[in-house]
């Protein structure tokens, strides 16, 4: 029986172009209350994230470890600037593909790269895993792997900021398939009835695994916070500068009024979905036109082209980077599989509880 | 000591320990100017406010996920199901977040949480309506599971789930709700999986819990005038279950009854059977008996209604059998 496009229910076809970015923004750093001296810091940041995590897929290649891996590579802008611009307690909390977060946030290389390989020492002891990265510490709170589910986590970290009065607000990340979820929509209502000080980010990188955007999601994804009454917005998520800049009047405003925010952030990730995606939903064309305004290569341009930096001193942070990831690997590679009375370890806080045998 | 009914004892509990610790905070669907489904949560929200006593849309797994996050983040919520039969559109929340999230964070994040409401069927109300889910949560790692059966027991275990630093599912039944009995004015806790021998008897234990308490006792009444004195333990907690307290009371009776009102299958009363098949074997005097309800979801119709409810003459027959009298 012949396939008819027209009798196909969800839209079909290959999409080029799953996501258009708004223009950047033409301010320059001192503009957006940036200092000469946080750029190269800046650079270091999101260099770290795309070379841990090029040297995390050649150990997964490598059969050093197990599990998925889903790699942030294309999207360190996001990262970046989210810590650039929040402080350092306000809370974080995210999907599965959070390696570049954590350690945007400061978890260690070593934790994180050793959290991959189950280890110990990793960020959550091993229990984790790659999807799973916890850095309680620094307010990174994970790190979640069912689809949608952690969206209502980050209002109630929001709900609790809110009823101790302590001036935090919550950041809560999820990628453009969450939209489709009930949890959304559930915590979306409750998030604006409440007033709640959540900063709701949809990381639109194009696909939902294989899925364009288009062919999973009616309408525009920021447009989903009307429904609610919420403020909503669109940034650009390829350029550093311009997502510090949104995100300076978006955690502002939510900050000052209390109240939730919905913010799409266009993005795009080069790799695939996990490890086993080749990737064949999507032209090579688009691929390419993404590479061609990488985040990080940007951000080195624009340094250099400003002057606060000179090529040679940014290849010396590259150079620090490498050894750093490297080191991170020996850390991994050297540490100690957990106990196995860790098994039942953190089940519950309990010290004394007996388990069923 | 004052009578009280089970749902005065409930919200003495919480009454009491959300006066203490500014933490706890309650919501659920109409819960604070309703008063509460069940008038559970009656005048709470009068005493603590719309910060603390809280009335959420209808969104099962909304309200429970944000009550994890309040939870990892220094709140103590309980959150009150109409039904635990609604729980279920939210359950994603309880078995992948409250239940996981501190292990997958190697001990980083503690998620101290009640989730409590009534479990079971109350009635001709359905199939949906009707649903027994203690084998169920009681199956997941991460969390532990209550289920009192009478108020004195209700405001004691309450009182140590809401204090508990761990994600606690706390059972109740709108049958129950009226039920009286005397419960003291006074502080005290029932400690977790700790079980309580509510009759002594030498010739037969009955293991039975929740709503399902209540039809032993019957049985027992029944079965004592043809001479046998059945021994009833209600484990109070299901998770963890004081197994210990079955297998030393078997040790004496050397039969044993149990009565759950879950389905058969992978039930709470296969586990308890497994345990003592394995730990009294060589005290078993007859093979262990259950009543349950059966494989089908609750019908409608009162007839089969009924025929699908446990009661006291099973009950009484599931004793005879181990005791040889049929
Ligand atoms: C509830 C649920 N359904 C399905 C999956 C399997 N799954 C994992 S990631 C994914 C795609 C999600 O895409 P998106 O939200 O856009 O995030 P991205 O991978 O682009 O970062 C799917 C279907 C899941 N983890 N959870
Ligand atoms: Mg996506």
């Amino acid at each position: 029986m012949a396939k008819k496009a027209d009798e196909a229910f969800t839209p079909t076809g290959m999409v080029y172009k799953s996501t258009s970015l708004p223009k950047p923004t033409r301010k320059k750093h001192k503009t957006l209350g940036l200092k000469d001296e946080q750029l190269p810091e800046i650079f270091r940041n999101m260099y770290l994230q795309r070379r841990f995590e090029e040297r995390a897929a050649q150990m997964y290649q490598k059969g050093k470890f197990g599990g998925f891996l889903h790699l942030y590579i294309g999207q360190e802008a996001v990262s970046a600037a989210t810590v650039t611009v929040l402080n350092d307690d306000d809370d974080i909390i995210s999907a599965y593909r959070v390696h570049g977060m954590a350690l945007a946030r400061g978890t260690s290389p070593g934790a994180c790269m050793a959290e991959l390989f189950g280890k110990a020492t990793g960020c959550s002891k091993g229990k984790g895993g790659s999807m799973h990265f916890f850095d309680v510490e620094r307010h990174f709170w994970g790190g979640h792997a069912i689809v949608g589910a952690h969206i209502p986590l980050g209002a109630g970290l929001a709900m609790a900021n809110k009823y101790q009065k302590n001036g935090r607000v919550a950041i809560c990340f999820f990628g453009d398939g969450a939209v489709d979820q009930g949890s959304l929509n559930e915590t979306f209502n409750m998030a604006q009835l409440w007033k709640l000080p959540v900063i709701f980010v949809v990381e639109n990188n194009g696909y939902s695994m294989g899925t364009a955007v288009e062919r999973h999601s009616a309408g525009q994804l920021h447009k989903r916070g009307e429904a609610y009454d919420m403020k909503n917005g669109v940034a650009n998520g390829m350029d550093f500068l311009s997502m510090v800049e949104t995100l300076n009047d978006v955690v502002k405003e939510v900050r000052e009024t209390n109240e939730p925010y919905f913010l799409e952030v266009k993005t795009y990730r080069y790799r695939g979905h996990s490890m086993s995606d080749p990737g064949n939903y999507r032209t090579k064309e688009e691929l390419e036109e993404f590479r061609s305004f990488d985040p990080i290569e940007r951000m080195k341009d624009y340094i250099i082209k400003e002057k606060v930096a000179t090529k040679e001193q940014l290849d010396e942070i590259v150079e620090e980077v490498e050894q750093e990831v490297l080191d991170a690997i020996d850390f991994a590679e050297n540490s100690d599989f957990p106990e196995e009375s860790e098994l039942f370890e953190h089940v519950y806080t309990q010290e004394d509880f007996p388990f069923h045998k | 000591m004052a009578e009280k009914q089970f749902r005065d004892a409930i919200r003495e509990a919480m009454v009491e320990e959300m006066r203490k610790d500014d933490s706890i905070i309650i919501m659920g669907e109409e819960v604070a100017e309703y008063n509460g489904a069940y008038k559970v949560t009656q005048g709470m929200y009068d005493e603590f406010g719309g910060k603390r006593v809280i009335d959420t849309p209808i969104s099962e797994l909304g309200f429970a996920g944000i009550g994890v996050g309040a939870a990892m983040n220094g709140l103590r919520p309980i959150i009150e199901f109409m039904t635990f039969n609604f729980a279920v559109v939210g359950l994603d929340q309880i078995i992948n977040n409250a239940a996981k999230i501190r292990y997958m964070s190697g001990g980083q994040i503690s998620i101290p949480i009640v989730f409590r409401g009534p479990n079971a069927s109350a009635g001709q109300l359905g199939a949906t309506h009707s649903v027994a889910f203690e084998s169920m949560y009681a199956h997941l790692p991460g969390l532990k599971v209550m289920y009192p059966s009478e108020p004195y027991d209700a405001k004691g275990m309450l009182k140590t789930a809401i204090r508990d630093n761990d994600p606690v599912i706390f059972l109740e039944s709108e049958q129950m709700y009226g039920m009286k009995q005397e419960v003291p004015d006074e502080e005290y806790t029932i400690p977790l999986g700790v079980g309580k021998i509510k009759r002594e008897g030498s010739d037969v234990t009955i293991v039975a819990h929740g709503k399902m308490y209540h039809i032993a006792q019957q049985a027992a009444k029944e079965l004592a005038k043809d001479g046998i004195e059945a021994e009833i333990i209600d484990p109070r907690s299901m998770k963890p279950f004081d197994f210990k307290m079955v297998i030393e009371s078997i040790k004496k009776t050397n039969r044993c009854v149990i009565v759950d009102e879950s389905h058969p299958f992978a039930g709470m009363a296969s586990e308890i059977g497994f345990i003592i098949q394995r730990d009294a074997f060589d005290y078993l005097d007859a093979p262990v008996q259950r009543v349950t309800i059966p494989d089908a979801p609750a019908p409608f119709a009162k007839n089969l209604f009924d025929l699908w409810l446990p009661d006291a003459k099973q009950v009484i027959d599931a004793v005879k059998t181990v005791t040889y009298r049929n």
